[in-house]
């Protein structure tokens, strides 16, 4: 079954195209690796597929049907999160109040959505954190709390919007397996948007690259060449293998890690 | 102290009424101030109060009660902040801005209706004592409303103060909710103004719940703390105040900072951390 299909998909925020004509499937069950420059459309593609930006031309299915806000079959970890340093309210309250947060009324948690917390907790490792004030915990363990309310409710896909970043490689590692883990388990299909290729390429299925209002699936193998990658970027990329890592290099710089210069590229 | 003293205290028509007003009250803030510290928003609550005040002295200017000059003006100006949270950049600095200017309204409303001056104290520092029974009634009516709105918004409201990005993701209205709020909190704070003044609703309002969640990190632990602290300040406040003579929103204001401080000093108990 297909999860997610684009068929000549363009998305605009404002004046500026985001995505223009894309198309690829992904399929039920699928690790997918989402790269690309900042500002290539990563957060953009994932908020269309929640329903809050609707494409301006083209078709997007999730499942089979239109996305529409608040679907209660995707887990998602935003990129952008609200840190509120000084909060002394305990782990389990803090992702509780996700749950039916949408309603109207009194906070109330039955006997099932506990334990489904619980389970949730149990599954990445943080049951040790349910007692624990936020104010009081490092920021991979605030990482694996979200990803473990990403989870909570079974949901059939995840989009997870830089999970890595600013965790120490340590903690980079457990999420990552942590997601893998689900991902083969429940059979969840995963997009996994991140800086770095490498970290990823033991995780995923296939990687999907935006750059340039362009979108291109595939398997490493066939994305991660120079030809496919220069048009993404817009610049002459070469791709050095080493040792079972992957540099994108751009005039000898690997340009996972000078993001910045990307920032403010404009589409044509 | 024998109970004897206490019955004194209660002999007296004034002390029963400031009870009641101060119990009604004390609860609302310290619910309401709960979210108020919650979503980092002290600020704003102490502007509304600020505003209120150029509301107050306004109604009298135009023969009305104090009371109702408060709660509109709060109540526009909440609004008005909620809808506009969005487009302002340097939120603390317009809140500056506009709580200055209310100010300097309020001195001019007194300017032009000097009978009132006398008056001017009471809405700046509290008059419990002077409370009557139809206050009271007002305020337990304003209080529950006020209690019920906050309730219809409360699972929303604590979803998108905590996680804003993906409440929006699950289609919580945001703009919608801050500003249900901040309506709340305006008529907190013109029921708080009526205890302890325009100028010390914090003292109810923000000094009980931070207190409370310095020292419960669950959520009803920490709204049912809040509001007992708040309550016990209030209370304890008048009966410091009816036997020592001073004013009783000093000794609530002084309770609160008292709290506040041992709370930040109480040695918080750790769960047990386990290495995974």
């Amino acid at each position: 079954m297909t999860a997610i299909q684009l068929d000549r998909v363009t998305l605009r925020i404002g004046a500026r195209t985001v995505l223009r004509e894309v198309s690829f499937a992904i399929e039920s069950g699928e690790f997918i690796g989402v790269l690309g420059p900042n500002g290539a459309g990563k957060t953009t593609l994932m908020r269309a597929i929640l329903g809050l930006l609707p494409p301006s031309a083209g078709s997007l299915r999730v499942f089979g049907e239109s996305p529409r806000r608040g679907d209660r079959q995707i887990g998602y970890l935003p990129q952008v999160r609200t840190v509120l340093p000084d909060l002394r309210l305990r782990g389990r309250d803090f992702i509780a109040s996700s749950l039916n947060g949408e309603r109207w009324g009194v906070p109330s948690l039955s006997r099932a959505d506990r334990g489904m917390i619980d389970e949730t907790l149990d599954l990445v490792g943080a049951r040790d954190l349910a007692a624990r004030p936020l104010s009081d915990m490092s920021g991979g363990e605030r990482q694996r709390l979200l990803l473990a309310q990403a989870l909570i409710g079974k949901p059939r896909l995840l989009l997870l919007d830089e999970p890595l970043i600013s965790l120490d490689a340590r903690h980079q590692e457990i999420v990552i397996e942590v997601v893998r883990q689900v991902n083969r388990e429940r059979g969840v299909t995963v997009l996994f948007s991140a800086h770095e290729l490498n970290q990823l390429i033991g995780a995923l299925d296939r990687v999907l690259y935006l750059g340039s209002g362009r979108a291109v699936l595939g398997t490493v193998e066939e994305v991660i060449r120079a030809p496919v990658l220069s048009a993404l970027y817009g610049t002459d990329i070469q791709v050095v293998r080493a040792e079972g890592h992957i540099f994108v290099m751009a005039r000898g710089r690997d340009v996972e890690h000078v993001e910045h210069q990307h920032e403010h590229r404009h589409h044509h | 102290m024998s109970t004897g003293t206490i019955t004194d205290m209660f002999a007296y028509e004034f002390m029963n009424n400031a009870f009641a007003a101060a119990g009604i009250v004390a609860v609302v803030s310290g619910l309401v101030g709960y979210f108020l510290v919650m979503r980092a928003q002290a600020f704003a609550g102490h502007a509304l109060s600020h505003i209120g005040f150029a509301g107050a002295t306004g109604a009298g200017l135009i023969g009305l009660a104090p009371l109702w000059g408060l709660i509109g003006f709060t109540l526009a100006a909440g609004i008005a902040m909620g809808l506009m949270s969005e487009r302002i950049s340097n939120r603390d600095v317009a809140i500056g801005v506009v709580l200055a200017l209310a100010l300097g309204f309020g001195l001019l409303f007194l300017h032009y209706y000097t009978a009132f001056a006398t008056q001017a104290t009471a809405i700046l520092f509290g008059n419990v004592l002077a409370v009557d029974r139809r206050t009271i009634a007002t305020l337990g009516l304003l209080g529950v409303v006020t209690l019920a709105a906050l309730a219809a918004i409360m699972r929303p409201l604590i979803f998108a103060s905590l996680q804003p990005e993906l409440a929006e993701a699950k289609s919580v209205p945001l703009r919608f909710v801050g500003t249900a709020f901040l309506a709340v909190v305006a008529l907190a704070v013109s029921e708080c103004a009526q205890i302890v003044g325009v100028l010390l609703v914090f003292a109810l309002m923000v000094g009980p719940p931070a207190a409370a969640q310095r020292l419960t990190s669950g959520l009803w632990s920490g709204l049912t703390l809040a509001a007992a602290f708040a309550l016990a300040e209030a209370w304890l406040g008048l009966t410091i105040a009816f036997y020592s003579d001073w004013p009783v929103s000093f000794c609530i204001a002084l309770l609160s900072a008292l709290g506040y401080f041992l709370a930040l000093g109480w040695p918080v108990r750790r769960a047990p951390v386990t290495v995974a």
